[in-house]
């Protein structure tokens, strides 16, 4: 992976930047150039995502892709986060058999790959099960 | 606009061919398309290809195939929608007969897979889903559908069973299909136990690895009237639509909101309803695409596609067949000509040349092609004049 291409992406996958309409209150993650319809990005702001939400779907990878062979099997996720917005990323600390749509997870900061041609090694965010009566931080 | 026919069919066998190179098996499917027309050159030609970059090194695609293809200095389109290439290749060549620019054009698809390792084949797949967002956190193409799957299965009930059911019924009419990368039938018990690749799919709820080419001559209706010796299929109408291609910036996952909108806008050019549809090809990438499509094409209620195949409904006899040619799943899927060897297999059945595997009285046809998880769809509904 060219060291650009995951670089430029940090401030969405270190601190979850997102965006919001300042006219319809719409969330877009990742970030765009201009809100849909509009052709205009003026009425985009910085937004921050909230870190907690709930499993929307999830699926147990058994055949992974070359860069995450050394992980399967792992489990990929879609979480639907408290306010609403929907994200895709790995579902960490579980192996998959338990879990279930609905269920309550925060999404943490976490190593997602480690790429051998280069050598970047790239961080960004897992969803984790929320444990009932831990609060974590 | 003018009225456009498809006059010439041509495919060779698909499936692991280590002997013939890509160029070889895309001329051996236009060689075949332009004898079935009667005819020895056409105006231009569109190929469908969704990365022979990665898969054998090679671009620059329309150019050395019309070379190979022997007709010099033919006006040659490469397309690329995914694997949605040849459904788009088609519509391109469908609008250049029906603008009068062209009477006769090839539109042809071809996907070489198997000359690079399985590992190099599922990156490049890969491609077609959101690099930054899905693939970097490890999504894989049967993941993407394994999690349309389970929100299928939660929100509507479609069980595990009736996912099994896609492949073996598209087994069932592969094994009819001399083509077909696998002509042998499965059972229930056998998708059921198979190998899990990502939960709930298994590998045979997923189409495989192919190398194939597959190709179609069109020619406005005059053209065709005036050449063509076989029964006319006209293409009445096409829909064209994309979507996002992240999953997770969708409203819903359980339906496609590209092949809805490709097939409302293909309806309206057709002058056509979903009850007038005789049989269908759809894009059965996983047995999941093939249960969500169903619905979103109008056959059954949003929830009912499911059920719909565990009674046999999508059968060769049943209230719509779906995928007499195998599908995607049996027939193989090299993406880049899935959309062309689709249009093929409707106008094999309106032609009444599809042998064991015929619609009796078959007289419109459609079919839906699809590019990634969805990010986009045409629809291109035939008639037999």
């Amino acid at each position: 992976m060219f060291p650009a291409r995951t670089w430029r992406e940090n401030p969405q996958r270190y601190r979850l930047e997102a965006q919001k309409c300042s006219k319809c209150s719409s969330v877009y993650f990742p970030p765009r150039k201009v809100a849909p319809g509009t052709l205009d990005g003026s009425c985009l702001e910085p937004y921050t995502l909230p870190n907690d939400g709930t499993i929307y779907t999830f699926t147990r990878i058994n055949v992974p892709p070359n860069q995450f062979k050394d992980a399967a099997p792992y489990v990929v996720g879609i979480v639907e986060l408290t306010d609403g917005t929907k994200i895709m990323c790995q579902i960490a600390d579980t192996d998959g058999m338990e879990l279930e749509i609905g269920q309550k997870v925060k999404l943490e900061f976490r190593r997602v790959q480690t790429d051998g041609e280069h050598g970047v090694l790239a961080y960004g965010y897992k969803a984790v099960p929320a444990i009932p009566g831990v609060t974590t931080v | 606009m003018r009225e456009v026919a498809i006059i010439g069919v041509g495919m060779g066998k698909w499936g692991e061919i280590w002997n013939d190179s890509l160029r070889d098996i895309y001329v051996e499917a236009a060689v075949l398309a332009l004898k079935d027309a009667g005819i020895d050159k056409v105006d231009s030609m569109y190929v469908g290809s969704m990365t022979p970059g990665l898969f054998v090194g090679q671009e620059h695609l329309g150019s050395l195939l019309a070379d190979y293809l022997g007709i010099k200095n033919l006006p040659c389109t490469r397309v690329e929608s995914a694997c949605a290439s040849g459904g788009v290749a088609l519509k391109s060549a469908f609008l250049e007969v029906a603008s009068g620019y062209s009477d006769l054009v090839i539109a042809g698809g071809v996907e070489k897979m198997t000359d690079c390792s399985g590992d190099d084949a599922t990156y490049a797949l890969a491609t077609a889903a959101d690099q930054e967002y899905e693939v970097f956190h490890g999504a894989t193409f049967p993941g993407l559908y394994a999690m349309m799957a389970r929100r299928h299965m939660f929100e509507y009930g479609t069980t595990r069973e009736q996912l099994a059911y896609v492949a073996v019924k598209n087994h069932k009419n592969g094994a009819k299909n001399p083509k077909a990368q696998y002509p042998f039938e499965v059972t229930l018990e056998g998708v059921m136990s198979s190998v899990m690749v990502a939960d709930p799919l298994r590998i045979l709820d997923c189409s495989p690895i192919t190398d194939g080419a597959a190709c179609v001559v069109l020619a406005d209706l005059e053209t065709a009237k005036r050449i063509c010796k076989k029964p006319i299929v006209k293409i009445l109408g096409f829909g064209h639509a994309t979507d996002t291609i992240a999953l997770h910036a969708r409203e819903s996952l359980t339906r496609l909101d590209a092949t809805i909108v490709a097939a409302e806008r293909a309806y309206k050019m057709a002058g056509k309803k979903p009850s007038d549809i005789d049989f269908a090809e759809v894009h059965d990438c996983f047995t999941i695409a093939e249960i969500i499509v169903s619905e979103d094409l109008g056959f059954f209620e949003k929830g009912k596609g499911g059920p719909a195949v565990e009674a046999g409904e999508t059968q060769i006899g049943g209230k719509i067949p779906i995928n007499t040619s195998g599908g995607l799943k049996s027939k193989g899927h090299p993406v880049g000509a899935t959309g062309i060897a689709q249009a093929i297999e409707i106008v094999s059945q309106l032609r009444g040349e599809a042998g064991d595997r015929q619609v009796k009285g078959a007289k419109v046809g459609l079919a839906q092609n699809m590019g990634g998880s969805g990010g986009s769809c045409t629809v291109h509904i035939m008639e037999v004049v």
